[in-house]
């Protein structure tokens, strides 16, 4: 099988590349970009005028629910979603029903993962059994068996010695951890964040402090133990600082944003719209503006969806009592391309953030143009505008605030491995 | 953000949810309104037939008894039909979801919901899921908002006060959980108040507490200077247990409203309180019984301010055309002080109540 793709602006951030061109897919893989390889005859030819080639999307962060939550959403509804949204690589957290702390549950995921057929999806193990953040998981036996790192998503870690000990046998068997900074006890049940905003409408709220103290510990127990930490989804201007102030002391730790923690705020928020309800809470305008400078400067590498499909139910009751999460993947680009638009970053940076950076965090081969590789390719149309709506989107989730908007940026065809998993 | 899914097309007063978002001239209606239902309950018939043929759901999530109890009394007195559901022990402890309780009271064609539940928004949620012909009026969402609490303190205070434009109001105690406080803030701003003080220790004041209108003490003696009327909010036991304060005798030392303090304020100051009062842990009995307390006045008139509101609302409620819903009364000779809305009592007219 051979595929070209013809016309459009190839931008592959790793390989320093962007220019108009062709993109030449063999067997599965990328065989050139730009130059024609000897005796390449094209079964299929995709015409990319005024479009954008770039690799294909990863995200550091997804629930695709399904098993104990497949009211919510299933594999089979999501991966349409993620090949919507031009994702070809995806990690689901380990906060499944059942989590995925044993072989047996990623075994089950693979299962489920090869019945969707696409995009990748990479399973994050617990970190510890349960994720009650008590006893360790069997993580060799989880990496053995397919997970890419481990992390406990949004469950704490009982103590800190506990954590240190996760740690130090995750550095052992050269695990990569996936932590979402937030402390329980100061988290205090939260649903938003400490502010005027919080404070008027008498919710229940979550200090800052919840996510720079435990980004804090977290910081100093890599150094202790050597362990390499992803941090994911950020949400203050404090907690890029000190992941600046570390990543500038010579610490190897990485870290990702929410998509919509760039866009919105807590002054975004109507009323009591469940909608709004993610964790982490949305924040400030100046924790949003250090965020998008966090971005620029990299000190924050990537940009993950942080997807989190609801059902109805889900999002119906009084705000606190709702379930927190945006079903966010069909969002990712345009809300991407409108920081581009806003001079946050640059589209290069954009494309790195979600291909390049995350490829890097994860170790690998991927999330690039590179001959050899998998042809794992995003085309989209920046230019594009669409409404969210139910004849549009693709998720079974329907919970984001973006719902009956209209959006600029679509992708227009997704590759993976080489085949076309999504054509608009 | 404001809240105009309280207000109906002609911008008048639908579902009863804060105080935020209200302007000061719908509030003065509210309060004026109230005044006409004032003076009914000491007459020997107490009712009017402005809600005949209505019914009004009590639904408490949570347990309460006075403002239950003056809901109650409020829409019996309109001659409304009232049925007091006490959630906490019945469906939604088998399980029912707040949407289903309210689907399943929609279809029994009740006309309005007053509400109380220990979650912030839950209110709002039911405004906006319920169907278009019902009221919903806020008995207390969480840490929220009380809005009738807060109007029938402001009617308390303007009976003694008459004008709020000089008015320096002190509210005193545990602001971080009160939905009280959050209301009351909101009207005395709206109604144009001197200055709303809050005086507490950091523990219970929420953060940027600032950006809802107030100036912040954390020292009674200090706090009281100048006062003219003192709110002391109610200190639940449980915040002891969370580590918010050491003890309830360190709190009263502190905190707690003794008539030595209360000299500290101006002396022509008025003591309020929303009940129930803890006596000797935020409030000395001296001055909870003592001639600057206006505690059991503000009780009663929860009566008028609650019938007000209810009446406004459910005028409000009812679609273009079906305004006859609301009996006016014959003979009313109070009209001209009333809001053009087509509610009317005739205070002192035994002559028109049913």
């Amino acid at each position: 099988m051979m595929l070209r793709i013809d016309h459009g602006r190839i931008i592959d951030p790793a390989n320093g590349i962007d220019r108009v061109g062709s993109v030449y897919i063999e067997n599965g893989k990328i065989a050139s970009v730009t130059d024609e390889p000897t005796g390449f005859k094209a079964d299929t030819v995709i015409d990319a005028e005024n479009q954008i080639v770039c690799p294909g999307f990863i995200d550091l962060s997804t629930r695709l629910r399904d098993m104990g939550h497949s009211r919510k959403a299933t594999f089979k509804s999501e991966v349409i979603a993620a090949a919507a949204a031009g994702v070809t690589t995806l990690c689901l957290q380990p906060d499944t029903v059942p989590v995925i702390d044993t072989p047996a549950v990623v075994e089950l995921i693979k299962e489920l993962a090869e019945k969707a057929g696409y995009p990748q999806i990479y399973a994050v193990g617990g970190l510890t059994q349960k994720l009650e953040g008590t006893e360790l998981s069997s993580m060799l036996s989880l990496k053995q068996a397919g997970c890419i790192a481990v992390g406990n998503a949004n469950q704490p870690v009982k103590n800190l010695l506990i954590l240190r000990r996760a740690m130090e046998y995750a550095a052992s068997h050269d695990l990569l951890l996936m932590f979402r900074p937030n402390d329980f006890w100061l988290g205090n049940n939260g649903c938003a964040h400490e502010g005027a905003v919080a404070t008027r409408y008498g919710l229940p709220s979550i200090p800052e402090a919840a996510e720079t103290i435990a980004l804090a510990q977290c910081l100093e127990l890599a150094e202790l133990t050597g362990c390499r930490v992803h941090f994911g989804q950020l949400s203050c201007k404090r907690s890029v600082i000190k992941i600046h102030q570390a990543k500038k002391y010579g610490l190897k730790v990485s870290a990702d944003v929410a998509i919509h923690q760039l866009h919105l705020t807590e002054k975004d928020m109507t009323p009591f719209d469940s909608a709004y309800h993610v964790l982490p809470p949305l924040r400030t305008e100046d924790d949003k503006q250090y965020l998008r400078q966090g971005l620029a400067g990299s000190t924050i590498n990537s940009i993950c969806s942080d997807h989190q499909p609801h059902d109805l139910d889900a999002k119906l009751g009084a705000f606190p009592e709702t379930e927190p999460g945006m079903s966010s993947l069909e969002t990712l680009l345009p809300l991407m391309l409108k920081l581009v638009a806003q001079h946050a970053i640059t589209l290069e940076q954009g494309i790195a953030c979600l291909s390049a950076n995350p490829a890097r965090v994860l170790q690998l081969s991927s999330g690039a143009l590179t001959p050899g590789f998998s042809a794992d390719v995003c085309i989209f149309d920046p230019e594009l505008e669409w409404q969210v709506n139910s004849e549009n989107w693709k998720s079974q989730g329907v919970n984001t605030p973006f719902w009956g908007q209209t959006l600029k940026g679509r992708v227009t065809h997704t590759l993976q491995a080489g085949k076309i998993i999504h054509r608009l | 953000m404001t809240d105009n899914l309280q207000l109906n097309a002609e911008g008048k007063l639908k579902h009863f949810l804060t105080i935020e978002g209200l302007s000061k001239s719908l509030l003065t209606e509210i309060l004026d309104t109230a005044e006409s239902f004032a003076g009914m309950s000491e007459h020997q018939v107490k009712k009017v037939p402005l809600l005949r043929g209505k019914t009004i759901v009590n639904l408490f999530f949570e347990n309460s008894t006075r403002t239950r109890t003056t809901f109650e009394l409020a829409a019996t007195r309109l001659s409304a039909d009232v049925i007091n559901m006490n959630i906490a022990t019945s469906a939604t402890s088998k399980g029912e979801s707040l949407l289903d309780t309210i689907r399943n009271l929609e279809s029994m064609f009740v006309d309005m919901f007053v509400v109380r539940h220990a979650l912030s928004g839950a209110a709002h949620f039911i405004a906006q899921q319920t169907a278009p012909h019902i009221s919903v009026i806020n008995a207390g969402d969480g840490q929220h908002a009380h809005p009738t609490q807060a109007m029938l303190d402001m009617f308390t205070i303007r009976q003694i006060k008459k004008d709020f434009s000089n008015l320096r109001v002190a509210i005193i105690g545990d602001i971080l959980h009160s939905r009280v406080a959050r209301s009351e803030i909101q009207a005395l701003n709206t109604l144009g108040a001197a200055e709303v003080r809050v005086i507490a220790p950091k523990t219970l004041l929420p953060a940027h507490v600032e950006s809802l209108g107030v100036t912040v003490s954390h020292n009674l003696t200090e706090g009281l200077k100048d006062i003219d009327v003192v709110m002391m909010l109610r200190l639940q036991k449980e915040r002891m247990s969370s580590a918010l304060l050491p003890s309830e005798s360190e709190y009263f030392k502190c905190f707690g409203l003794t008539e030595e303090k209360l000299k500290i304020a101006k002396p022509d100051a008025i003591v309020m309180h929303p009940g129930p009062i803890n006596r000797g842990v935020e409030i000395d009995s001296k001055v909870a019984d003592g001639p600057q307390s206006v505690i059991l006045k503000q009780v009663s008139n929860g009566i008028a301010v609650r019938m007000a509101v209810m009446a406004m609302a459910m005028q409000a409620a009812l679609a273009p055309g079906r305004s006859g819903g609301i009996h006016t009364v014959p003979g009313d000779r109070h009209a001209g002080s009333l809001p053009a809305n087509g509610i009317h009592t005739i205070p002192g007219d035994k002559s028109g109540v049913a």
